[in-house]
């Protein structure tokens, strides 16, 4: 029982922090707001040479065949920079569909060696949402629909823009102009589908702990600097509670987020009660973070010019993608109120043996 | 990471679970804040320690079993699975006790912990003062050296347990001369020593919970000082890292009130129909009682690993017991109009709840408010200017 990240996996996040320290500035991501793509071709390449793309593409396709907890700290990293570029709609959650259709599919080994050596870029469309991210800049299109796993070229498909609230988030309706090519049908599908939304799901509660702490550090910050009264402004009992309330949530998302990617990675069977427990977890802290954020930064707070708006944004996009926070207390329900559900003390891990 | 118990601890786990099949009252005992209550706690202690459970952390030769805390958790975890009476000497077990491990003498630790696992002293605990609550550095109980001895005047208030207890421990002034937080020592008294007058207050609840304490001349040898003189606010933080951080609220016992909070709705879902706002609260109930138990373990982790109890102690404090508050308050609402009702005759179960009610007031009230754990977050893990 030992319920901590190895040096490693502490080491490997630290690397991931300092490069995005470095080459994820809130200046580079309003610059990127301009840009016809959104998106930066050399960040994208950054990512390529660090080897992120590889990192849980199986060793036998060139990749490090890391798993879910490897991946869990580095989420956090991508949503305290607000990373921009769908490293993890490619890396983590394409690469674990891709990881879950059958083996010795000749497109699955293809597509998973193309994106560890950074040749293919995809999108994810998981059948839920009605938009599929960044599609203007994948190759290929990875779809979950109608009992279905399709691997779509982007000349098989029409893409219409649709703008978001977040003008990091390039969002595309997508209308497929032939069959594609069908990876799987049936229950096949339906392991792919459901591998790709739990890991759509924990990688946007990883992004939600990491979104927290940064709208917290921005906020700390002015209410440290601004002055009313003759006083520093994060010296009123009322702004600190804001701030300590913030961070009761996030302490007590974090071990939920990340029992749930020991969870997917040890197959545990009520890992969809996990990853639902932790999406919901991590969204409320971070939901909680934009509204106290804004309201300790007064009318700046309500400012295009205050960069608390791109996680915010961030944070309000991210509650409703891979499910809501309905979808997925009503995951948590379905468990809880079935018929010899092991919940109450002593059944914590038991659920792992 | 690796979240899977060793054949050691399935096997602790199997072991007391049939020990506490077997030993556990077959009927609930009565409050521990009544005369008779606290009897049958007290013989319930001495049957736990029979069996060597009274404290499964300390050492073999002090009464315990030697276990790491990963076993402590699951002893909790099968107590409260096993729905086993409240811990009369939790005051003792979980605060005094780990307190004087850190900062004891040998001679102290041997002297105290054996009779505190087994229950044959009790603990009381001596922080606030009418004038010093929240803000405890304003302490003026003061404690006058005197050849080899102290001799202890003022008073206490909010004692809990002190009513029937044996023993308190406390902070007092032992530098006449001192201001706040210095030149307080930490001494643990026999509450039968002369000059001590124990006046019990009734709670919320109508029981003498808590009591006030007064001291007139009371002498105490020097010997029952812990650590150095003037070091008793430091020792009193360590304490109450110790409450917070970890020992005071084990998770089982929130896991378990979710557990019945989840049966409840379903009881009164079968006959009423679903409600679909109060379902949705028990879920989150549950999620959050896990929460806290995956928070447990990660600290109980660092700490085997070498790590210390951080600010996390105040995050702690403030999520469990608003947590409490809130599984209560739904299950008030799951049992509607019979809610309020006393009566033990009918559904005794369902009666429970309104105890279990009364007690989540207290929560964010003992072990430091709330509205200070806020402040030491703020000011200590976010760094933000004191007023």
């Amino acid at each position: 029982m030992d319920f901590t990240f190895t040096e490693d996996q502490i080491a490997f996040r630290d690397a991931v922090h300092s490069m995005f320290m470095r080459e994820v500035s809130p200046e580079l991501i309003r610059e990127l707001w301009d840009g016809e793509t959104g998106r930066s071709d050399a960040l994208w390449a950054e990512l390529v040479n660090q080897g992120l793309l590889a990192v849980s593409v199986p060793e036998a396709q060139g990749g490090l065949g890391l798993s879910d907890i490897d991946w869990v700290l580095m989420t956090e990293e991508v949503g305290y920079y607000g990373l921009p570029e769908p490293l993890l709609d490619n890396a983590y959650i394409g690469v674990a569909g891709l990881n879950a259709l059958p083996d010795g599919l000749a497109a699955r080994d293809e597509t998973l060696a193309a994106i560890a050596e950074g040749t293919l870029r995809l999108a994810v469309d998981n059948g839920r949402d009605p938009h599929v991210a960044d599609a203007h800049v994948a190759d290929k299109i990875l779809s979950c629909r109608d009992g279905k796993v399709v691997l779509f070229d982007k000349a098989d498909v029409t893409l219409q823009a649709v703008e978001s609230i977040d003008p990091s988030r390039r969002m595309f309706v997508m209308t497929p102009n032939g069959a594609g090519q069908v990876l799987a049908e049936g229950v096949d599908a339906e392991r792919v589908a459901a591998a790709m939304f739990n890991r759509g799901a924990l990688a946007a509660a990883g992004q939600m702990l990491g979104l927290t702490r940064r709208m917290v550090d921005i906020a700390v910050d002015y209410t440290v600097q601004r002055k009313q009264f003759n006083r520093a402004i994060g010296s009123f009992q009322a702004v600190k509670h804001l701030m300590a309330n913030v961070m009761v949530k996030l302490e007590f998302a974090k071990p939920v987020v990340y029992r749930a990617a020991h969870s997917l990675a040890a197959g545990v069977a009520e890992q969809d009660v996990d990853v639902s427990s932790a999406k919901v977890a991590a969204t409320e802290a971070a939901l909680l973070a934009a509204r106290n954020g804004i309201q300790a930064h007064g009318a700046m707070g309500y400012t295009w010019e205050l960069d608390l708006q791109i996680f915010a944004k961030r944070a309000w996009s991210l509650d409703n993608l891979w499910g809501s926070r309905g979808c997925h207390k009503n995951r948590v329900g379905d468990f809880l109120f079935s018929a010899d559900a092991a919940i109450g003390p002593s059944s914590l891990f038991t659920r792992e043996d | 990471m690796e979240l899977i118990y060793t054949e050691q601890h399935k096997a602790l786990r199997a072991e007391l679970r049939a020990w506490l099949d077997e030993h556990k009252p077959k009927t609930p005992l009565q409050s521990f804040d009544t005369e008779d209550g606290f009897a049958q706690h007290r013989d319930w202690e001495r049957t736990l320690a029979s069996g060597n459970w009274g404290m499964v952390t300390w050492p073999e030769e002090l009464g315990g079993r030697g276990s790491d805390l990963i076993e402590w958790l699951i002893f909790e975890e099968e107590y409260w699975r096993a729905g086993a009476p409240l811990r009369v000497n939790q005051n003792g077990i979980f605060l005094l006790g780990p307190t004087l491990m850190e900062f004891g003498t040998e001679e102290q630790k041997k002297r105290f912990l054996p009779k505190m696992a087994s229950g044959e002293e009790v603990w009381a605990q001596g922080w606030s003062e009418p004038g010093a609550g929240s803000d405890m550095a304003a302490i003026k109980c003061k404690a006058d050296e005197d050849g080899d001895e102290f001799v202890i005047n003022g008073q206490k208030t909010w004692s809990t347990r002190a009513v029937w207890a044996d023993w308190l421990f406390g902070m007092f002034r032992t530098d006449p001369n001192s201001k706040r937080h210095h030149g307080l020592s930490f001494i643990l008294v026999p509450l039968d020593t002369p000059g001590i007058t124990v006046r019990p207050i009734k709670q919320l609840n109508g029981q003498t919970g808590f009591a006030e304490i007064f001291f007139d001349d009371v002498r105490v040898p020097m010997e029952n000082r812990l650590g150095e003189d003037g070091e008793g606010w430091k020792i009193a933080m360590a304490t109450a890292g110790f409450e917070r951080g970890l020992m005071l609220r084990s998770p089982g016992r929130f896991q378990r009130t979710a557990q019945d909070l989840v049966r409840l709705y379903a009881k009164y879902a079968d006959q009423n129909g679903e409600d679909a706002a109060l379902r949705d609260t028990v879920i989150k109930c549950w999620m959050d009682a896990e929460a806290y138990a995956l928070a447990t373990y990660a600290t109980a982790s660092r700490l085997i690993g070498g790590g210390s109890i951080g600010y996390e102690a105040s995050t702690n404090k403030i999520f469990w017991s608003e947590l409490d508050i809130r599984m209560h308050e739904t299950a008030m609402s799951i049992l509607g109009a019979r809610a309020e009702m006393m009566d033990r005759s009918g559904e005794t179960a369902d009666a429970d709840w309104l105890d279990g009610f009364l007690f989540a007031q207290a929560g964010p009230i003992y072990a430091g408010t709330n509205e200070i754990q806020r402040n030491i977050i703020a000011e200590r893990m976010l760094d933000m200017p004191r007023a």
